[in-house]
């Protein structure tokens, strides 16, 4: 290989195939070589994976977790981005809410477990709120700001051909901040990822964090412990490659430093 | 240098702002003082500017950077209120920006979220479907960009964009266009076709232009008047009329005069 900025097309898959590869490698003779008899091996993970989806868990539990990512963070999307919009457009709002918002921003979801099992009971509902808190400060944050670096240019140029507030929201401030709003979006929704496994391992009976507690705890099952693992990983980065593709899209792409 | 001065003071009028008599009045800046604050700090940007331009005229401000020309294009096209003064156009007192003029900045004002068609469709949403399509292919054609129709901002070189934002301003019809450096970006030799284009489109769609630029032959090649600023607080250090037709002969002796008048006003020597 030449070099990393121009690879071939097989090249694309192969190396990066190569490093998965090696890692896998490395698990298998270190489980080998150690001799444990708790850790299972990519063999034992593979295994695991085998048993759960010839008992109908496998599509069932990443659904379920799917589901619930999908619930709170559209809520959290729906909500967070119109009051991240107004929040940025009206300084003297975020003046006031913004303390607020900043304190609140760095409790981990994780704390607010026990609060939102006294609100919603055990079940869905709580874990859903969890995400929902988990994403939607980081979207109002990043439509926020997004809104405040729109260069003035924008917006006057968006004023002078006569548009009323409302309007220019819609077609020029919005626009103008998408990039850095899908940003957001998009590194909300690996948090809400990251918390949906959480919530699932206190709050729920279903999907990949209970698979994964549920595992250790009736009768160390660590085959099935890592084949869930491997699965949060690998629907994670299905998630964020969709968002990848959303980048690319041209209305937004300008605002990417993407060379292609 | 007696004599080139001598040409520049025959051919300038004496009182700041004094309009030539054939043309109506079309903008009136009465006044215009501005005054920044920054960290406590008053910064005197413009000091007293009265400046008159006819309709159809085509003006340039001409100064050294940061002198607060751009400030004064800002004020006239209602983006900045003034500290002190007031702008009149066709009888109206200035009080925000108005679709009937268009400020264009650089290349750095078109919509990078659109394609070509869009941004030139941008001031365009209320005409029916027909009319607006037919202006798109009028003004897309008319700064030469044919084929690019589809595309981003972001696959266009800078002169490209450059006129695309001179399109969108133009498609909204307006009587009077702002334009502030806006070849500054551009090679040597693109600014020159975009000088040739500007003054094309001017001819052909009778607009009142007020073009601010810190470049002395751009400002002799293109204007009918020019008003020389100072550095800041800028005042009107003089207004020179620009008495040669139409393409210019850049290498004739009242061109050079004209020019070599303003350099000696700026205090420029004629050596590098």
């Amino acid at each position: 290989m030449s070099s990393l900025a121009q690879p071939m097309k097989w090249e694309k898959y192969f190396w990066p195939l190569c490093a998965a590869l090696l890692f896998l490698t490395m698990w298998h003779f270190s489980v080998r070589w150690t001799a444990t008899k708790v850790f299972p091996s990519p063999f034992d993970a593979g295994r695991g994976m085998a048993e759960l989806v010839t008992k109908g868990l496998l599509v069932r539990y990443v659904a379920d977790s799917l589901r619930r990512v999908a619930a709170g963070y559209v809520t959290a999307l729906l909500l967070g981005v119109p009051a991240g919009l107004l929040l940025g457009w009206y300084p003297a709002a975020a003046f006031v809410v913004n303390p607020t918002i900043q304190m609140l921003r760095p409790i981990s979801p994780i704390a607010w477990i026990p609060l939102s099992i006294i609100w919603f009971g055990v079940g869905n509902p709580a874990a859903i709120y969890l995400i929902f808190l988990a994403s939607f400060f980081p979207i109002v944050v990043a439509s926020m700001n997004a809104v405040r670096n729109v260069p003035s240019v924008y917006r006057r140029a968006g004023r002078n051909f006569g548009l009323s507030p409302a309007k220019l929201i819609a077609k020029v401030v919005f626009p103008a901040s998408l990039p850095q709003i899908i940003v957001g979006l998009r590194i909300a929704l690996g948090i809400a990822w990251l918390v949906v496994v959480a919530a699932e391992m206190i709050a729920i009976d279903s999907g990949l964090g209970y698979l994964v507690i549920d595992s250790r705890n009736s009768g160390k099952r660590y085959d099935l412990v890592v084949a869930a693992m491997i699965l949060i990983g690998l629907t994670g980065l299905a998630l964020d490659t969709i968002f990848r593709r959303v980048e690319k899209l041209k209305s937004v792409r300008w605002g990417f430093r993407y060379e292609s | 240098m007696e004599q080139t001065m001598a040409a520049v003071d025959g051919r300038s009028a004496v009182r700041a702002g004094e309009l030539k008599t054939e043309r109506t009045l079309k903008l009136r800046a009465e006044g215009i003082s501005m005054i920044f604050t920054r960290d406590g700090n008053e910064v005197r940007v413009l000091e007293n500017i009265n400046l008159d331009v006819g309709e159809g005229e085509f003006v340039c401000l001409l100064g050294p950077s940061g002198c607060g020309k751009s400030t004064f294009l800002n004020i006239v096209a209602g983006f900045i209120a003034p500290t002190q003064g007031c702008v009149r156009i066709g009888g109206e007192a200035v009080h925000g920006p108005d679709p009937r003029r268009i400020f264009v900045f650089q290349e750095r004002g078109v919509f990078p979220w659109l394609t070509v068609e869009g941004n030139i469709a941008f001031g365009l949403s209320k005409l029916p479907k027909a009319e607006r399509a037919r202006r798109i292919a009028h003004y897309i054609k008319l700064v030469g960009l044919l084929g690019f129709e589809k595309a981003y901002p972001q696959e266009l070189s800078g002169g490209m964009k450059q006129r695309l934002e001179v399109a969108r301003a133009l498609a909204v019809n307006p009587d009077m266009l702002f334009l502030d450096e806006p070849f500054g970006a551009l090679d040597s030799i693109t600014r020159l076709i975009m000088r040739g284009e500007l003054l094309r489109i001017w001819e052909a769609e009778c607009k009142t232009i007020i073009f601010v630029t810190h470049d002395i032959e751009e400002a002799v090649q293109l204007a009918d008047r020019v008003v020389v600023m100072s550095a800041r607080p800028a005042r009107i250090q003089r207004i020179v009329h620009i008495d040669i037709e139409h393409p210019r002969d850049i290498s004739s002796r009242a061109y050079l005069e004209l020019r070599d008048g303003i350099f000696e006003q700026i205090g420029l020597a004629h050596r590098v």
